[in-house]
């Protein structure tokens, strides 16, 4: 590996259609913090979505259709680095028995899949990142998104890089492991069992006495941010990349007006 | 069959929601079921390697099923007892009430067994004029309601102590009424006094089976009242009720089960009764029934192993699945409408009474994964969902707006330039939109999430329409 002439890793960052639509700022704290980890970063224009709102709908054509248009989107680069754990274990542990009976895919899909990794995990286990510098006030729960914890083993890694923010002091949150009630999809197919789920959520997050929610994947944090903000709870939510890089001009998730600095 | 209520899954799910005695209950037992396997799982380094032992013993029995469904059948008959293989409900049914008939049963009593709510026994029994009386505390707590269970392990799940005390305080007539009935053990002296009647009474005695024995033709249940054994020893008649899957090939392999089993539900290193039963009295026991019949139930099983869904036919109910499910969790076993609940149910409900009515249950999880890390069989819950709709999604019962926005959306996914056409207009729009509230509170297209949460407004451009000017020097 090491493909690029500088000898730096070629990073190519599949942003994520809800960091890409909704909220830039993480795809640009991404990039600083891939960079900072010594890699080169390309952003390939021929990706939108991992496919999973078709995948977990039982639609497997167009799943597998999109799967080797992400595939062919970033095959010369030596990483796959996505900021968040749904979307990259789609692409490393789905892709693959998607595409097993395609004989022109299945090696490709096999190669692709080796290379993917989450952000924050890729940081710490492939590029040894043992801390960021940043700095933050903040009395911090960090939830553990689903498939990021359970598909791809990510749970110590954010926690030890944000233990190196100056300033920033890491809470206990009772269930952290347990699901939000996002779910893609299911959210808006079964929305009052989501919110059950999420009421939950919202009541261990206020309990555990942070000022501030973090965690790895967007729908996640769309999902939490929005039902603090529906009751009214002054608990700022934000991707754990953007405290990370230090990216925390744009307003948090949800706020209404831009934080103080 | 009990009624079947699944097609109705969401209003059912709304209704357990607004339920607030259920919730109270869901608050509880549930959560302490999960918290204590998880203790129990700390407490044994090689429950990981068990687990997989446990799979492949699954495996390999599932992969030679017809092989030890025969070697079964041969010894538990050397052993004195009559099998029957009845390949649909109606057959179980039938056979059971031949037996009782022939036994010229009154009263019988049951183990805790949910094949028996699979084939709807005891309304078949009652109906033949038979009083059915349900042993285990849990299942003697819903019959006296007239519930279903609502949880594979702990059925009565779903009430409150105070709900036990008033139902005993109105359907046990001759209860003095100042009679204690507060604490958990005098609920249990209470129900226990009526059942020794029952136990005494039965002519016939049928439980179920967490294992079936094929090298030495038993039968294992594991229990923590005490009650299945009553129930087997005690009446002249015992039937054992299984499904096909319950098979192992030997004792060795019992042993392995049941350390993941209890463990995984209810985090004791092993149950209170384990108890295995070979065949009728023999001459010098000193207890027994005189008679012992085994009826394997099919049911669509086999028709499983060919397929995909064949892991699910490992699993050894331990209910585990449930207590960790958000979704469970939330709302309760009777939401599902039919016998098997949680991620259990949402897998093995569609195959057994079809998808188009259990439609929903594979649809309505979040794919947490948690099931799946849980399953002490390691079968791959949520896989088996996805593959559920899958078959729906073919057969197009999916529902027919979903179907178009997923459509919509695919149509734009599949073409990265028209998508990123699109989605640079669109969302600067919808930025500007949101911008001064920084949400949404009412979304048109996302009616589902705004009625419970927010939408967070766009930052502005798309992350690739910032990008292509920040790659050409263009400062952010």
């Amino acid at each position: 590996m090491g493909g690029s002439p500088t000898g730096c890793p070629r990073v190519g960052l599949f942003v994520t259609c809800l960091v890409d639509l909704l909220r830039p700022s993480v795809g640009f704290a991404s990039v600083k913090l891939l960079r900072a980890a010594g890699c080169e970063v390309d952003v390939p224009t021929l990706q939108t979505c991992c496919g999973q709102p078709a995948y977990n709908s039982g639609d497997k054509a167009t799943a597998a259709q999109i799967a080797r248009q992400t595939i062919a989107a970033f095959e010369t680069h030596d990483y796959v680095v996505a900021p968040s754990g749904s979307c990259a274990g789609m692409l490393k542990k789905h892709y693959p028995g998607l595409l097993a009976s395609d004989a022109a895919w299945k090696a490709r899909a096999a190669a692709f899949a080796a290379k993917v990794h989450e952000l924050v995990s890729f940081l710490v286990d492939v590029r040894g990142l043992t801390s960021v510098d940043a700095e933050l006030e903040a009395r911090v729960a960090y939830h553990d998104s689903c498939s990021g914890l359970r598909e791809l083993g990510v749970k110590g890694q954010p926690r030890q890089l944000l233990r190196s923010v100056r300033g920033l002091q890491l809470v206990d949150m009772s269930d952290a492991e347990v699901c939000c009630g996002f779910g893609g999809t299911f959210a808006v197919k079964y929305p009052d069992i989501s919110n059950a789920i999420v009421e939950r959520k919202t009541d261990n997050v206020a309990a555990s006495g942070a000022d501030l929610l973090l965690a790895g994947d967007l729908g996640c944090l769309m999902n939490m941010a929005g039902k603090l903000s529906r009751q009214g709870r002054a608990i700022a939510v934000r991707h754990v990349a953007e405290v990370l890089a230090g990216e925390l001009q744009e307003p948090a998730i949800c706020e209404r007006t831009r934080a103080p600095a | 069959m009990s009624a079947i209520t699944s097609p109705l899954f969401k209003d059912n799910a709304r209704a357990a929601l607004a339920d607030r005695q259920l919730q109270r209950a869901l608050s509880e037992v549930p959560l302490g079921l999960a918290a204590r396997r998880g203790a129990a799982r700390a407490g044994l380094p090689e429950f990981e390697a068990l687990r997989e032992i446990g799979r492949d013993i699954k495996n390999h029995t599932l992969a030679h099923l017809d092989l030890y469904l025969e070697e079964f059948e041969r010894k538990a008959t050397a052993a004195g007892s009559t099998v029957h293989f009845a390949p649909t409900a109606e057959d179980a049914r039938q056979i059971i009430a031949d037996i009782c008939r022939s036994a010229g049963a009154r009263v019988v009593t049951k183990g805790k067994s949910m094949i028996s709510e699979e084939i709807g026994l005891n309304a078949c029994l009652e109906a033949a004029g038979v009083e059915v009386a349900e042993t285990d505390l849990g299942e003697y707590l819903i019959q006296l309601r007239g519930e279903t269970p609502s949880h594979i392990i702990a059925p009565a799940i779903h009430l409150t102590q105070d709900q036990v005390e008033a139902d005993f305080r109105r359907l046990h007539t001759g209860l003095a009424a100042d009679r204690q009935l507060v604490e958990p053990s005098q609920l249990v002296a209470e129900a226990r006094q009526i059942l020794r009647s029952r136990f005494l009474a039965a002519d016939v005695g049928i439980t179920g089976a967490n294992f079936l024995i094929a090298e030495t033709g038993s039968s294992v249940i594991v229990t923590n009242e005490g009650n299945g054994d009553l129930t087997q020893s005690l009446p002249k008649v015992h039937i054992v009720l299984a499904s096909i899957e319950k098979m192992v090939p030997t004792l060795e392999d019992v042993s392995t089960l049941v350390r993941l089993l209890a463990r995984s539900a209810t985090g004791q290193e092993i149950s209170t009764y384990t108890t295995f039963s070979t065949g009728p009295r023999r001459a010098g026991d000193p207890d027994g029934p005189q008679a012992c019949h085994v009826v394997i139930l099919d049911n669509g099983r086999s028709e499983l192993l060919g397929t995909e869904f064949r892991e699910v036919l490992r699993c050894i109910r331990c209910g585990a699945c449930m207590n960790h499910c958000p979704v469970y969790t939330a709302i309760g076993g009777h939401a599902y409408g039919w016998v098997y609940p949680g991620p259990i149910g949402s897998v093995l409900t569609p195959a057994l009474i079809g998808v188009r009515k259990a439609g929903h249950l594979p649809n309505a999880s979040t794919f947490c994964g948690r099931c799946e890390e849980v399953c002490p069989m390691k079968i791959p819950l949520p896989g088996l969902m996805r593959h559920w709709r899958e078959e729906e999604f073919a057969a197009g019962g999916t529902p027919l707006t979903y179907r178009l926005g997923l459509a919509v959306w695919a149509a734009a996914a599949k073409r990265p330039r028209l998508y990123h056409a699109l989605v640079r207009i669109l969302m600067p729009v919808l930025a500007t939109l949101g911008r001064r509230a920084g949400v949404f509170r009412r979304l048109p297209v996302a009616r589902g999430w705004t009625r419970h949460r927010d939408f967070a407004a766009p930052q502005g451009r798309t992350f690739q329409a910032q990008w292509a000017e920040h790659k050409a020097g263009v400062p952010r």
